[in-house]
């Protein structure tokens, strides 16, 4: 189905009655060459890229609930490319450069807004960590520029700067970063593999995966059984549910994290504000909510939703941070399930089943990785070897100790980012 | 979400202090191979549903527990002292 201006105009005054579903619904084929299981939003980006980079349009989705219902409906929306350590600062700038072209790509609108993040500075420590890291980003080929505190105050007047808790005393500003609308993202991938020929079945679980002498054949579905020749799990929070049906244990744990949206506002927040000191980050979105969350609950959890005392925190360090919204009602909150890795990077790789591949541990970060996890998972998956920016990104980096990519400094064990 | 403490009774978990899988009760010996470690310290099961796990009483007694509970609901199942559930 297409847009245009004209059949906007046209169906508002026929009662929206036209309008046809994005993409087919097929039944599952006997075999296939590539099966995704996952119907979020890295399983269709990979579906996307699959077809129009690789050719490969003999793919499915496999989808146990509805397209993009998990964590690319439920994240905060927030795109970047600020990381630091060789590999993910180079697999973040290559999202961000395939963000920049994804809504001609995909000939969708995703609302992508590149209306800069402002990371706040709180202490002369925290400065030159955000000097090296604005260094790096720079050094990587992106963008970033060090403000004081009046350069701060030009730009987000609105904060408590004098705070007795955390006064701002700078921040660091990232203009190409900001949002997109995380449901198009999803909508807009599984358009264009569906036109592409890639069947996305929805309400399809995955209930085994086929695995003879060592070499994936398939998996076994709700739906029954569906031949392949290669498997990728792309499954986010329930990652290691999957990979435990073709018998492994990932480094993953899983728990949630809350995220918050108040009722509809005027404009008033324009870009992207995070305030670590305090776990609080926020935007608006550009329906008027103000979208904003903070720091994990820290306990494993497999709910989709989280517990008053983190909710507390994040409202105690929004009123810390920003006063000003302190009579905006809140509408919703809500938890997704996070795959959190030991050093907090993901991971992406074969595994030691032939066939069976594994794009997981995303922490709270997945969303901004959409269209680079997509495009790489579909670069290994149909070559066999890792895309140039996630060579590093190894199942097997925690057993060896080689190649720990630990952005936080945090440790790199379960429970510390 | 609140947990019985066997020393301060039920309290708020703000009070804990999160430790992670009770895997870590299980230490393996130190000349185990790589392996043995990447099972201890990395690999998980990670499967939804009961899980037992750790939480140290941090802002309260400074016990350690071993705690049971469902990752689904949160449903808090049963606590121990950690130091009597050694394996």
């Amino acid at each position: 189905m297409r847009f245009s201006g004209l059949k906007v105009f046209k169906e508002g005054l026929t009662g929206n009655k036209g309008w046809g579903p994005h993409w087919r619904s097929p039944e599952p084929k006997a075999e296939y060459d590539v099966v995704l299981i996952g119907g979020g939003g890295h399983g269709l980006a990979t579906a996307h890229y699959l077809a129009k980079v690789h050719g490969l349009s003999n793919v499915a989705v496999l989808e146990k609930g509805y397209l993009g219902g998990g964590n690319v409906g439920r994240n905060t929306t927030i795109v970047r490319a600020n990381y630091m350590l060789p590999g993910n600062s180079e697999f973040y700038s290559h999202s961000l450069k395939l963000w920049e072209g994804l809504e001609e790509d995909l000939n969708y609108n995703v609302m992508h807004s590149q209306r800069g993040i402002i990371n706040l500075v709180h202490s002369d420590g925290q400065r030159d960590a955000f000097a090296r890291r604005g260094n790096m980003m720079i050094g990587q080929g992106d963008d970033a520029i060090l403000l004081d505190t009046a350069g701060v105050r030009k730009i987000l007047p609105y904060l408590d700067f004098d705070q007795t808790r955390f006064p701002i005393y700078g921040g660091l500003y990232h203009k190409r970063g900001g949002t997109a609308r995380h449901d198009a993202v999803a909508w807009g991938y599984a358009r264009s593999a569906s036109d592409r020929g890639v069947d996305l079945i929805q309400q399809c679980e995955v209930t085994g995966i086929d695995v003879v002498n060592g070499v994936v054949k398939g998996v076994q579905t709700s739906r029954g059984p569906i031949r392949a020749k290669k498997v990728g799990m792309v499954a986010a929070g329930r990652s290691s549910q999957v990979a435990a049906m073709a018998g492994l244990r990932l480094p993953i744990e899983s728990h949630v994290l809350q995220a918050f949206v108040t009722e509809g506002l005027k404009p008033c927040i324009d870009h992207v504000i995070t305030y670590g000191m305090g776990h609080f980050y926020i935007s608006q979105s550009d329906k008027g909510g103000l979208v904003f969350g903070g720091d994990l609950d820290m306990y494993s959890s497999y709910a989709a939703r989280g517990n008053l005392p983190l909710a507390e925190h994040v409202v105690e360090a929004a009123m810390t941070l920003m006063p000003v919204i302190g009579k905006a009602k809140m509408l919703r909150s809500w938890g997704g399930i996070m795959d959190m890795s030991p050093d907090g990077s993901f991971i992406m790789d074969r595994t030691d089943i032939e066939g069976l591949f594994v794009n997981a541990g995303w922490c709270y970060g997945g969303f901004k990785a959409t269209p680079a996890s997509g495009h790489t998972f579909a670069h290994l998956l149909a070559t066999g070897t890792p895309h140039p920016t996630t060579i590093r990104h190894r199942l097997d980096r925690f057993r060896t100790g080689f190649g720990i990519m630990d952005e936080e400094s945090t440790g790199a064990q379960h429970n510390l980012h | 979400m609140r947990l019985r403490c066997p020393i301060c009774g039920e309290r708020d978990h703000r009070e804990f202090y999160y430790q992670g899988s009770a895997v870590k009760m299980d230490r393996p010996d130190p000349d185990a191979n790589a392996a043995a470690w990447d099972d201890y310290v990395y690999l998980r099961d990670n499967q939804p549903g009961l899980l037992e796990e750790l939480w140290s009483h941090d802002a309260g007694c400074g016990a350690w527990l071993k705690v049971t509970r469902d990752t689904t609901t949160h449903a808090v199942l049963a606590t121990a002292l950690a130091k009597e559930e050694r394996p």
